[in-house]
């Protein structure tokens, strides 16, 4: 596989999707559309075509600014070709989630988005370090973009909060860089930003403990983890539809990812050292999400805040540091991605129908639309951890991993399933349930094109909680590379 | 026995169908296929059934494929049937097939009658998943899906906030449970190192001697699950508001089938209890205190159905104290009686409701008894068994029960004593309920739409309510080697007559309290103390407000006070610092150009000052 | 080397400076813009007399050249200033200079 190729057609379908807005304003998103339908087509054949024999789907090299040992590494492994392949799927439900909710500027919407995605891809693939922390940026302004001109009553302030928080914290991931490369270049006399050689840097342990701070609050902040998480809420409110899709579905994910390929392996005994801390984090934005979800009234605040009580089971199975927690924060990942961006998608559905988000004015929308109702139930379900779809899967190998550990932060951690329960349902309740909302006399339920993206869903949903073997292995190889043995 | 994947995929299918298609078959269709899967389903499981019991083997297990598979963890789907599951799926397909024949006729009016079915449909895979699950896990998951279920049906009327809130109740209520259950998984991993039932109770009985402390708490946390699900205390809350969804939900989910998979969870890691004093002690206490509270709530109710309801959780109460005086096998068969005797009160009780326009207060009935006579004769039959008068099916179980406590070592003859006492409780309100129902003045003219479809349920039914305890010593003999089940008349033993008149007396007291104006009832239930009594009873002891005050209210209040996220304080103070100073930068931004100049000025004599005494 | 006229070279710096500062006040106190341009004039002499002053204490051309720069300075800065002067009466039909403090922060 030839990602370099698929960043770059991203990218000039970036481009060429702006420039066709000046022969139809249609043209934009059918062009970004076709893009990522056929990027995910792509992926799930070389998924299928499998591994070469080193275990990657696609290993790329070629010198950038040789000077500096900056060179562009793009490999992909079974954890990165699937993330891979939910950034491209989502991409294309983002495009129809927003089919009809933006009216300006179309060709430029399309544009950012479809840039975003280069950049989450090039995340993925990156393995050097600067490189990575180069898609690290490109996906942050695009991301800037959509929020600031298409977001909400809000966007100003929500959009340039985002930039901020991710914007420090990328910097002090970049001094981190600078700092390993520094020392590498110390003790080896050579400069690169070749992940696998830093992989081999030796270092001191309180450097080490520096530098792996450096990146882990980069990556938390992304994730994002208490006390860092006060973005997110802002951020996906104020995002138009596609926005909150790509935003929770994949960029925090890329936080997610970044801990487990970047601070775990490049900084492995620091990293067991901090792992009680590092659990304890993610127990905190378990029970925190959950606490904090159920005191909203605003539809896609709940759903952002259970995004970040979900991101902290993440956080508990990576830093547990045995194969169930690590491969459950993998299922978790891919699970989450497909059941938020679906409830965000339901909160854009809801509120370009009701142009609201507030719960107080929903209420009994299930007799008006009794498909939204269902698929919203159904989405609901997989949040609050419904065994036989995908967020089972992860949150029960998060747990069983943790308890091994620590008995107790695993009690509190599955309080917080029971917190799901209770703000899952009243996420329910408040909205499609109870007496219908006199004001909402008539409201259009799901037709072909919101109803076919959501069924994808639902079955990627149910396939991975039925059988998350595919999942798991595709990880299971990766595993010893992540430091973690079994 | 290679059919018995069909057996719960037959009502996977069903909900399958009736979901894609949404609703928009007609009704016939979908009543055919709501109920029709569940018959088939039934059928199969009686083939699978006649073939295990004459292959004469213990078990039988059916591997699907791997569910999941880490390092060493590993769960396959794997479906495994013996004679404690077999029971179950008969209880569950054939009380199952019945109650959906009969729902098919009690819902035919309301709205979303075939998503009453899918989700009926749904339930009955997942009930099937849980006992015929050879992990543990695939025990939850069916465990979580029965919970989904529940919540599903019990807010079917989902226009009715009340209904939303009761189907809230109970979904959070027995997650409480769940979690400790899943806790229990958890640790039962960590030290025995595999889900699978049967290789971690070998595992259990070879690592642990008798009596030690990790297999007490592997033991208590599962029983903390079975509390939940089965409406034990503590946690037995949700129940009776549970009875907001349509009767034969309650029938199904709330009476025969899903509140039991208690008593099928702790029958099925026997192998733990046993090893554990202190856990069987805790399984029979919290069945005698349910029972006992159980049944004096029950004796003040007003709502026909919250009668039942609490009626349901002292029987179940019962099911727990056999399990922890060790009377698995009476413990299986009273579930199963059970089964047959409240689904039929349900149903006919459902039969009365439907036909007083959906009245669920019995001080709005009586005098139905001859207007309405199969639900009568019916309701009869059912509290017949339930009060266990001689020879119908609820007395075998429950004798059953009674003798093996009586014998056994741990304070036997206080769980007995207890268990009679709450059994003389059970005639007392069975009486209430019967005599206030259907004798007495007429004050509702009842109209009876019920059809072939809904009374030939509820005579099967009956008729299994009466005979169905002679099943107990064929099919259940020998079900846990306990020596089976020590029912029956043992006419030489005085606690065996003493345990058979109980009842008996109460069903004449009674007759004498309620039937009779011989007794002043009204003078002691308007009496002061009698309303304080019969106030604290009404509200299941008070359980609801020590929840509320200690847990709901609390959180409430705290969701309420953090609305907008005090640690975004820390943020919002820093770009307000970040603002104050610019503010008042730009204070001396104010386009005076001699002001400027003296601020050169000034800076020049402040640098001028430093060098100087540098 | 003396001056020849006998005054001590630190009676010419006093002397600047007191210019200087004489200046300096003007700008600070003045408000009207042709006394502000005035004692900018004041002080620009008063460095040019620095210079001469410090050309003459060493023998050296430079402070002579030095001033020379800053009589061609002073005649290019008192074209433009009061082209400035012209519009500002002109705008505000004042010569208060506190009147154009349009440009804060």
């Amino acid at each position: 596989m030839n990602v370099l190729l698929l960043i770059s057609l991203l990218l000039a379908a970036g481009l060429v999707a702006w420039a066709s807005e000046r022969v139809n304003s249609n043209l934009p998103r059918w062009i970004a559309l076709g893009s990522f339908v056929l990027a995910t087509l792509w992926i799930l054949a070389v998924w299928l075509g499998g591994p070469s024999e080193g275990g990657l789907y696609a290993d790329q090299l070629y010198p950038w600014i040789p000077r500096f040992g900056i060179s562009v590494i793009l490999q992909v492994d079974g954890l990165s070709l699937m993330l891979i392949g939910l950034t491209m799927l989502l991409g294309a439900v983002a495009v129809v989630s927003s089919w009809t909710e933006t009216k300006t500027r179309q060709g430029f919407f399309q544009f950012n988005i479809l840039w975003v995605m280069a950049g989450v891809v090039g995340v993925f693939s990156a393995f050097d370090l600067f490189l990575f922390f180069f898609f690290w940026e490109v996906m942050l302004i695009p991301m800037y973009f959509l929020i600031a001109i298409w977001g909400h009553e809000d966007k100003a302030y929500a959009s340039m909060k985002f930039f901020l928080f991710t914007q420090i914290s990328g910097l002090l991931m970049l001094v981190a860089i600078v700092a390993l490369v520094w020392m590498h270049y110390d003790a080896q006399g050579q400069i690169t930003f070749n992940y696998h050689v830093l992989l081999e840097t030796d270092l001191d342990s309180s450097v080490a403990r520096l530098l792996m701070l450096g990146f882990f609050v980069a990556f938390i902040t992304k994730l994002p983890s208490v006390p860092l998480h006060t973005w997110l809420p802002d951020a996906h409110t104020q995002a138009p539809t596609a926005g909150s899709v790509i935003l929770a579905g994949i960029l925090l994910k890329t936080g997610a990812y970044g801990i487990i390929r970047f601070v775990v392996t490049l900084f492995p005994d620091a990293s067991r050292e901090f792992w009680i801390f590092g659990m304890a984090l993610g127990v905190a934005s378990i029970l925190y999400g959950g606490y904090m979800a159920y005191s909203q009234s605003d539809f896609k605040r709940l759903v952002a805040y259970s995004s970040i009580a979900h991101m902290g089971f993440v956080l508990v199975g990576v830093y547990a540091f045995n194969d169930l927690g690590m491969q459950g924060a993998i299922v978790t990942m891919i699970a989450h991605g497909f059941s938020t961006a679906a409830l965000f998608m339901m909160a854009g559905a809801l509120q370009e129908r009701l142009h609201t988000r507030e719960m107080s004015k929903m209420g009994g929308l299930w007799v008006r639309a009794p498909r939204m109702g269902a698929v919203t139930m159904f989405f609901v379900i997989a949040s609050v951890g419904m065994p036989g779809l995908g967020n089972f899967i992860g949150e029960f190998l998060v747990l069983l991993g943790a308890f091994q550990e620590h008995v107790l932060l695993t009690v509190l951690a599955a309080i917080g399933i029971v917190v799901a329960a209770v703000y899952g349902l009243s996420l329910m309740q408040r909205s499609f349930q109870g007496t219908p909302n006199p004001d909402v006399a008539q409201m259009d339920d799901f037709a072909f094109r919101e109803m076919s993206v959501m069924v994808v869903l639902m079955i990627a949903l149910v396939w991975v909680g039925v059988y998350p073997q595919h999942v798991l292995g595709m990880t299971e190889s990766v595993l010893p590379m992540l430091g973690v043995s079994p | 026995m290679s059919m018995l994947w069909i057996v719960p995929a037959l009502p996977l299918a069903g909900f399958l169908i009736l979901f894609v298609t949404e609703g928009k078959l007609p009704k016939m269709a979908v009543a055919a296929i709501g109920a029709g899967s569940v018959g088939l389903s039934a059928l199969v499981a009686l083939f699978v059934g006649i073939e295990f019991m004459g292959s004469g083997s213990t078990s039988y297990a059916q591997d699907l494929w791997t569910w999941m598979a880490v390092g060493e963890f590993s769960v396959p789907v794997t479906l495994y049937l013996d004679r404690l599951a077999l029971v179950m799926v008969g209880v569950i397909t054939g009380v199952g097939f019945l109650i959906h024949l009969y729902a098919t006729g009690y819902m035919w009016e309301e709205e979303g009658y075939s998503r009453f079915f899918a989700y009926m449909n749904l339930f009955v895979f997942a009930m099937l998943l849980l006992v015929l699950g050879d992990s543990l896990l695939l025990l939850f998951l069916g465990w979580e899906g029965v919970g989904l279920c529940s919540y599903l049906l019990i807010g079917f009327f989902h226009t009715d906030p009340a209904n939303g809130y009761a189907a809230r109740k109970a979904f959070v209520v027995t997650r409480v449970g769940d979690t400790l259950l899943i806790l229990g998984l958890f640790l039962l991993f960590r030290e025995i190192g595999t889900l699978d039932i049967q290789e971690s109770i070998a595992g259990a009985k070879e690592a642990w001697p008798n009596g030690s402390t990790m297999n007490t708490a592997i033991a208590l946390l599962l029983l903390g699950g079975a509390v939940g699900k089965s409406a034990q205390v503590p946690l037995q809350t949700w129940l009776p508001d549970a009875m907001a969804g349509p009767t034969p939900v309650s029938a199904l989910i709330h009476a025969a089938t899903m509140v039991t998979a208690g008593v099928y969870l702790i029958a099925r890691m026997q192998g733990i209890y046993l090893l554990s004093d202190t856990a069987m002690l805790c399984v029979a206490i919290v069945g005698l205190v349910t029972l006992f509270i159980a049944s004096f709530t029950a004796l003040v109710q007003s709502d026909i159905k919250r009668v039942l309801a609490f009626s349901t959780m002292s029987q179940i109460g019962y099911m727990f104290l056999a399990l922890g005086v060790g009377a698995w096998s009476a413990a299986i068969f009273h579930l199963m009686t059970h089964a047959f005797f409240k689904a039929l009160l349900f149903l006919a009780s459902g039969s009365v409701i439907l036909s007083l326009h959906h009245e669920q207060d019995m001080f709005k009935m009586g005098g139905l008894w001859r207007k309405l006579p199969i639900p009568f004769w019916c309701m009869a039959i059912g509290s017949a068994a339930l009060v266990a008068l001689p020879l119908t099916s609820g007395f075998f179980s429950k004798d059953a029960i009674l003798l093996t406590a009586s014998h056994s070592e741990n304070y036997g003859m206080w769980l007995w004593g207890g268990a009679v006492a709450a059994a003389f409780m059970t005639s007392l309100y069975t009486m209430r309920m019967m005599v206030i129902t259907f004798f007495g003045e007429t004050k509702m003219e009842p109209h009876d739409p019920s059809k072939a479809n809904m009374w030939l349920p509820l005579l099967v039914l009956a008729a299994l309510s009466i005979g169905g305890g002679w099943l107990g010593f064929s099919v259940l003999e020998e079900l846990f080697h306990d020596g089976g089940v020590h029912g029956g008349l043992h006419l030489d033993d005085p606690i065996a007559w003493a345990t058979m008149a109980v009842p008996l007396l109460g069903v004449a007291f009674g007759y004498f309290v309620f039937a009779t104006k011989a007794f002043d009832r009204r003078g002691m239930v308007e009496s002061a103390a009698g309303k304080a009594v019969g106030k604290y009873w009404f509200t299941g002891w008070g359980f609801d407000w020590i929840y509320d005050t200690l847990v709901v209210n609390p959180f409430r209040w705290l969701a309420r006070l953090n609305k907008n996220d005090a640690v975004d304080y820390i943020f919002r103070f820093t770009s307000l610092v970040a603002r104050i100073l610019h503010n008042l930068l730009s204070i001396t931004q104010n386009g005076r150009l001699r002001w400027y100049a003296l601020t050169m000025f000034a800076g020049l004599l402040f640098a001028l000052v430093v060098v100087a005494i540098i | 080397m003396d001056v020849p006229l006998g005054i001590p070279f630190e009676h010419v710096i006093y002397l600047a400076i007191i210019l200087f500062l004489i200046g300096v006040v003007g700008i600070l106190i003045r408000r009207n813009v042709i006394f502000i341009l005035l004692s900018l004039e004041v002080m620009m002499n008063a460095c040019g007399l620095a210079f001469i002053a410090a050309g003459a204490r060493w023998g050296e051309a430079d402070g002579q050249v030095m001033f020379m720069f800053i009589l061609a300075l002073a005649a290019a800065e008192v074209a433009v200033a009061l082209g400035l002067v012209v519009q500002l009466s002109r705008r505000f039909r004042t010569l208060d200079i506190d009147a154009a403090s349009e440009m804060t922060g």
